[in-house]
Parts: C-alpha cells; structure tokens; sequence
C-alpha cells in the first residue's frame, strides 16, 4: 500500500512533492519576482536624486506585529489541525481573519499618517513608492483572506484535518510568506527612507 | 468527528477507463483537457498570426510603394486612408507597434509554448495531463481576453497603441502625444496584464507537470529536448512576466492617476506638465528585463522542437545532448543580465555598456553549441525529408544568418550606429522571428498526425516551405543594407529623405517578396483545415519516433494512455543503434528486450530490469 499513500494523479505516482505546494511555491516566486522589480525601480530612482524626505509612518511597528501574530496563529491553526482539534482550529483561523483585517485597516491608519504630511500617492516618486508596495502587498492580503477564508468553510465542513492537511499547508505557506513579504518592506521602506 | 471526511485523496485518483459523454461546451469550449487546450492556443495562434501578418503587409505596401492609391483599402481601414488615397501617418505607427505586439506576445509566445507546451508536456513525460487542469483552462481563458481587448483595440475610433511594441513612455503615457497613447494604449496595458496574467498561470502549471508527473523511469536525463526546452521557458517567463507586470502597473499609474514615476518636466504645446521627478529609463530597465528573456521565450521552445524533429528524421541520436541541455541553461542565466544592450544609447555608462556588451557576446558560445550540434545531428545521418525536417533545417539557417548580425549589434560602439535602423529590424526578425516562427510550423508538420489522427499533405508542405523560406531571405536580407545606410525603422515614408530615395527599387522588392510569403501561408493554412477533415490516415507513429506521445493510440482519449502508462527505461534518442533490428527503439523498450544492441553498460541494467521485475511480482 506504499502507493496509496502518496497522491494519486491518474495512476501515476507523484515524485517529489505535492503538485499544488509545489504550485504555490512557484506563484509565491512570480509575486516575489514583481517586489524584487519594484524594489530594484526604488533603489535605482533614488541614486538619480530629487528624492522627497518624510518621517516614516510610526504605525507600520503596529501592523507589523499584527502580521507576526496573524502567523503564529496561523501556526497555532495548522498545527489544532493535524491534532484533529477542529474546535480550537476554526477559533485559530478565525482569529488570523481578524487580525489580517486589522493588519489591512492598520495600513488605511498609516497612509493617513502619511497624508498629514502632505505624501500623497499623486506627488513625488518617494510618497507613491511607499503607496505602491502597501498597497500591492495589501491586494496580495485580500487575496490570502479569500483563501482564508475558504479554508475555513472547509474547516467547518470537517475537510480540514489530520488526514486532510495539504489546503491549509498551501494556506499556511502563502500566510507565512506574506508576512516575511511585509517584514522585508518594512526593513526595506525604513533603511531607504 | 464523526461526521469528519477521512476517506484520503484517494476518490481523487480519476478512473480513465471510464468512458463519459461530455457536451460540445465541455469537451471544445471549457475544457481541462491538455490536448483540446492546446489546439485552441493552436487555433487562436493561427487567427492571430493571419491578423499580424495582413498589418506588416499594409505597411510594407506603404514603404515599398509609396505613391500607391490605398483607396481600395478603405472598406477596411475606413477613414485611416486619408482624403488623397494615403495611408494615414499615425496609423502605420498603430500598425508597427500592433504587429509587434501581436506577433511576439499572441503568436509566438501564447501560440508557440501555448500549443506545444500543453500538447507535448503530458504526452512525453507519460502524464494523464497537466497538475492542474483547472488552471489550464484557465490560462487559456484569461488569453481570450487578452486577445478580446487587443482585438477590440483595433477597432476603436483613436486607434490602437502606436507607441512601438515596447510602449516607451513618455511617448506612451501622455495621451496629448498622439491619438494611440488614449484610449488604445489603456486596452494594450489592461490586455497585457490579463496576457501575464495567463502565462503565469500555465508557466507554473508547465513547472509543476514535468518536476513532479513524470512517469516510471523518466529522469531528467532520459527527457526528450522539446521537454527540456518548455520547462527552461516557463521558468524564464515565471522570473520575467512579474517584472513587466510592474512596469506596466507604475504606467498605468503614472497615465490614470497622475503619479510620476516615469515622467519628468515635460512641456507640451508650452504648458508644463505637473510631473516631476520620473524617469523614463526606468521603464526601460524594468521592460528590458522582461524583453530580453522575452526573445529566449519565444526562441527556445522552437530549438527544441527542432532538436526533435531534426533527430528524428536524420534517423541518429541527437549531438551532444547533455551540451544541448547545458546551453539550453546557459542561455537562460545569460537572459537575466544583457538586457541593457536594448538601451546603448540611453547616454549609459560606457564602462556600464562594456560590461553589457561582454555578457552579450557570451551568448554567442551556447547559441553556437546548438547550431554545431543541429548540423552535426544531420551530418552522414538517413535523412528523411518531410516537411517538418524542412522546416527544422530552415529553422536552423535562419537562427545562424539572424545571429551572426546579432554579434555585431551586440557590440556598443556598433550599436550606436546601427541602433533603431531597419539593420535591428532584419537581425531580429531572422534570429526570433522567423526562427521562431519556422519551428513552430516544424512543430505543427510533425505533430499534427498526434493532433487530429490524420497526415498533412506533403506536397502542399513542400510548396509552403520552399516559398516561405526563400521569400524570409528575400524579405529580410535586402532590410540589412537598408539599415546600414542608416534608415530608421518605424518612419512612415522613404521619400521624404533623398539620402534614401535610392533604396525605392529595393523596397519595392522587398514588398513584393513579403506579400508572397504572406500568401504562401494560405497554402498551410488550407492544408492544415482541409487535412483535419480529409487528410490521409495517420498510423500511431507515422515518423518512426521514439518519444513517448507515439505508444498512445492514434486519437489518444481523455487520459492519453487506455491502460497504464509506459515505463521509460532509455532515453528518447535511440536512432540507428548498431545491432538493432530497426533504425528506432522506442524509450519505453526495456534493455532487456533488446540484447543485441546493448552496449556494456546497458546490459547490467538490462539485468537489474529483469530482478526488478521478479521482486514486482
């Protein structure tokens, strides 16, 4: 039976991983790749001078630890999950939505941060970069809520559990990946600002 | 919990010997079938090959005769003919920049990897289909949207983009510049990102099928070089797409919203533009770095077709295949960092330019271990003349001839004269675009039997070749003098200048050649329509191959293979082996079967079959 074990796709056996991580690996590359561009666009510009300085919206501290929390929790869900819990697990999941929407809500917060000192997306290059990367980064969010949320239909529907793991897998790489996405902004928008 | 689904993925496993009537919208509209796919992204290739064809012939009608009453045109063109019987100006910039357009991203991008990516992936690593069926289809209906706006964009009262192909702002984003940079240019941009969007959803889809559904015994030194190729491709267009799916964004953003990321202190008409700051090298830093592996995703998948067809019908192992692969890769990594040879005279750096320029002619040496390898493939091998061999070694020709010139456009101080001449314009349409073009109609010769389960006519191939190929030499060599005398490309008129008034005669010419090779593609057209339905029988391997797509039946059903997949136990390239019965042993022929032939080593894995075998049992 060492065969029924690994994912069947037609009758041939899967080599090495499952065909959908192994997609979404490939996806979280493309994003990383359109980041990658627009962070090599930032530092290229701003070697060419004219650059506008500002004070670097202080709430992104805030939303930044609620994007670590949302994956620890995120964590938390995968890991009530592959213990069967399905209580604790739609509780995990719902407490990630939440906070992504806060994390979501917290950005709006720090545009306005921004705005009160006159950096508007329309202006100098510098203000809209910062506009560009949270505002992309936030879409990519909206999208990971979707799946988000998907996952915890399937959750409530008793689809998600110990012999049932690869979507949340999937769900949780994705989630892992847009924080580490977020932190690697933050780093990069503060030490080029 | 009780209640909890635990039965594990198995019901997921899809039993192929069921046979299930599906409907028309099923089976041909919304299909996940890799196969059914394919042959739309064939079918929609074809439709806008024909589309970006018909425009270079109305401009080349424009340069080659300039005094030309166009007058009959105007049921089409409407009022882009103007008062006195002239094509308008700012149209034949609308139909450069929509040629290229077309040509590069929906025909030899969408039509090339689109068609045989999804038709070959599945069939010759001995998959059922592709990892995700949904996300095919996908792909595919994302690239009809692409094509709905673009298609549209044709027709609207402003015109189409006329920027060029690689839509340079501020040209681009201003929409007071001219009448394609409105509402034309917005349709291109949100065409190409629904474009992007497509590539990226079947470029994963082409990764994931050949890392992780290859059959029993298919490593990846056992797969065929079309495989190789496809699966360079999508991991090339993975990296790139992203970055001009950036690029057009912050353009998007500096045309819709007012942002200034590429603008900068411009004055139309006397008045200043609000913009500052912007930079318009960055977009062509950021369009390079897509472009220059663009011309590696629409080159590479017709190399390796070619690698097929020219091994299969020379009868003899393909040369070097491990140097195949390895230039294959080498070209990839160069890919990533030549793209600023685009941008010599963009007042760069010289020393920065040097350093370009150096990587650039690196390429030289993995593009010359393919041509060496092609021809060293044909040398004393039985070759078999079909037309899709034709079109291989054609193939060939054309990407030496077109990258020979490429050696001296990729040297700066050469480039800054020959820059934007018709010099760019003859090198580029021999090495990517004919090359290009002639492996995919090398592909469609030699798998359309697999296709449709019928042959094309060879006597209609024969003619299509030979008046395509010697019409590409007479089209695009004479455009080499033209651009060493300095023509610029994209001018709408010759005449205006009489430093080029001699080349009149010579334009002509080139005229007359484009318009017979445009024609001599209705010749393949009609034969690829009239054999669907008519064409001789084809047998299950009509060309005596030994990839996998042929053990299927002639018309291979949903699943490809009735019963289990073949096991691979050789490489694909077993032609003419000393000892061997017949001139092919397929890669599902197991050594162990084939004693006469093998060599030392392959007895003892000859041997270990037959254990493996037993312990099976």
């Amino acid at each position: 039976m060492d065969r029924a074990a690994d994912i069947p796709m037609g009758s041939v056996r899967v080599k090495s991983m499952h065909p959908q991580k192994f997609a979404m690996w490939l996806f979280i590359i493309s994003v990383l790749m359109i980041f990658i561009s627009l962070s090599s666009a930032y530092i290229v510009k701003k070697a060419e001078g004219d650059w506008l300085i500002f004070k670097f919206p202080e709430f992104f501290k805030v939303t930044s630890l609620v994007i670590v929390i949302s994956s620890v929790t995120m964590h938390l869900a995968y890991l009530a999950a592959k213990k069967n819990n399905l209580l604790l697990l739609r509780i995990y999941l719902g407490t990630t939505g939440l906070l992504a929407v806060g994390f979501l809500i917290g950005q709006i917060l720090s545009w306005n941060e921004l705005v009160t000192q006159d950096v508007f997306f329309v202006g100098n290059v510098a203000g809209s970069f910062i506009y560009i990367f949270t505002g992309l980064h936030g879409l990519h969010l909206v999208g990971g809520i979707i799946f988000l949320g998907v996952v915890l239909i399937n959750a409530f529907r008793y689809k998600v559990h110990s012999k049932s793991l690869a979507q949340i897998e999937i769900c949780a790489t994705y989630w892992h990946f847009l924080g580490g996405l977020w932190l690697y902004l933050y780093l990069f928008l503060l030490l080029n600002n | 919990m009780s209640v909890a689904d635990i039965t594990v993925e198995e019901h997921l496993a899809h039993d192929d010997h069921e046979h299930h009537e599906q409907s028309f919208i099923s089976k041909y509209l919304f299909t996940t079938d890799h196969k059914m796919i394919a042959k739309q992204f064939l079918l929609s290739g074809i439709f806008w090959a024909i589309i970006g064809g018909g425009l270079s012939i109305i401009f080349r009608l424009q340069l080659g005769f300039p005094d030309m009453q166009l007058e009959w045109l105007r049921p089409i063109l409407g009022k882009w003919i103007t008062e006195g019987g002239k094509l308008d100006s700012e149209f034949y910039l609308a139909l450069v920049t929509m040629h290229g357009t077309i040509m590069v991203f929906f025909v030899l991008t969408a039509g090339l990897s689109g068609t045989f990516s999804n038709f070959l992936i599945p069939l010759q690593i001995g998959a059922r289909d592709m990892a995700s069926g949904f996300m095919n289809m996908l792909s595919f209906w994302m690239f009809v949207v692409a094509s709905i706006i673009m298609f549209i964009s044709l027709f609207i009262e402003t015109g189409p983009a006329a920027g060029g192909w690689t839509v340079y702002p501020p040209l681009s984003a201003l929409p007071q510049a001219i009448q394609g940079s409105g509402l034309g240019m917005t349709m291109w941009l949100v065409a190409m990102v629904f474009f992007i969007a497509s590539q990226l959803l079947g470029g994963i889809n082409y990764i994931t099928t050949v890392i992780n559904l290859r059959t029993e015994g298919m490593s990846f030194s056992r797969l065929p070089l079309t495989i190789w190729a496809f699966f360079i491709t999508a991991v090339i267009g993975l990296l790139s797409f992203p970055v001009l799916f950036a690029a057009a964004l912050l353009l998007v953003f500096d045309r819709s919203f007012g942002t200034s990321f590429y603008l900068s202190e411009i004055y139309i008409n006397g008045e200043a533009l609000p913009n500052v700051g912007g930079s318009p090298i960055l977009y062509q830093h950021l369009f390079w770095f897509l472009g220059h592996p663009e011309v590696y995703i629409v080159i590479l998948p017709a190399l390796g077709i070619t690698s097929e067809v020219i091994s299969t019908n020379s009868r003899k192992p393909i040369f070097g295949y491990k140097a195949m692969i390895g230039s294959i890769m080498a070209i990839a990594f160069l890919s990533f960092v030549v793209w600023a040879h685009h941008m010599f005279v963009t007042g760069m750096n010289p020393f920065l330019g040097s350093i370009f320029m150096f990587l650039t002619l690196i390429i030289a040496v993995p593009s010359a271990v393919k041509a060496f390898n092609y021809i060293t493939t044909l040398w004393k091998g039985n070759i078999v003349f079909t037309p899709a061999m034709l079109f291989s070694i054609g193939m060939v020709s054309f990407f030496i001839s077109g990258g020979l010139t490429g050696l001296f456009l990729g040297n700066s101080a050469v480039d800054i004269t020959l820059h934007d001449t018709y010099f760019v314009v003859a090198h580029f349409h021999l090495v990517m675009g004919s090359a290009a073009f002639f492996g995919m109609l090398a592909g469609i010769y030699h798998w359309f039997p697999k296709m449709y389960g019928r042959m094309l006519d060879n006597r209609l191939g024969y003619i299509h070749f030979w008046l395509s190929f010697v019409g590409i030499y007479l089209v695009f060599f004479p455009l080499h003098y033209i651009g060493i005398a300095g023509f610029p490309r994209r001018y709408y008129s010759f005449t205006s200048f009489d430093a080029f008034s001699t080349f009149g005669d010579l334009n002509a010419f080139v005229s007359i050649a484009a318009i017979i090779t445009f024609g001599a593609q209705f010749i393949f057209i009609f034969n690829f329509f009239y054999s669907i339905y008519r064409g001789r029988k084809a047998s299950q391997n009509p060309w005596k191959s030994n990839t996998l797509e042929w053990t299927t039946p002639v018309n291979p059903g949903h699943g490809n293979w009735p019963g289990a997949i073949p096991t691979v136990y050789r490489w694909p390239y077993d032609y003419s082996k000393p000892g061997a019965p017949d001139d092919f042993i397929p890669q599902h022929i197991p050594y162990s079967q084939t004693p006469e032939s093998n060599l030392e080593y392959e007895k003892e894995l000859a041997k270990n079959e037959e254990a493996s075998k037993v312990n099976e049992e």
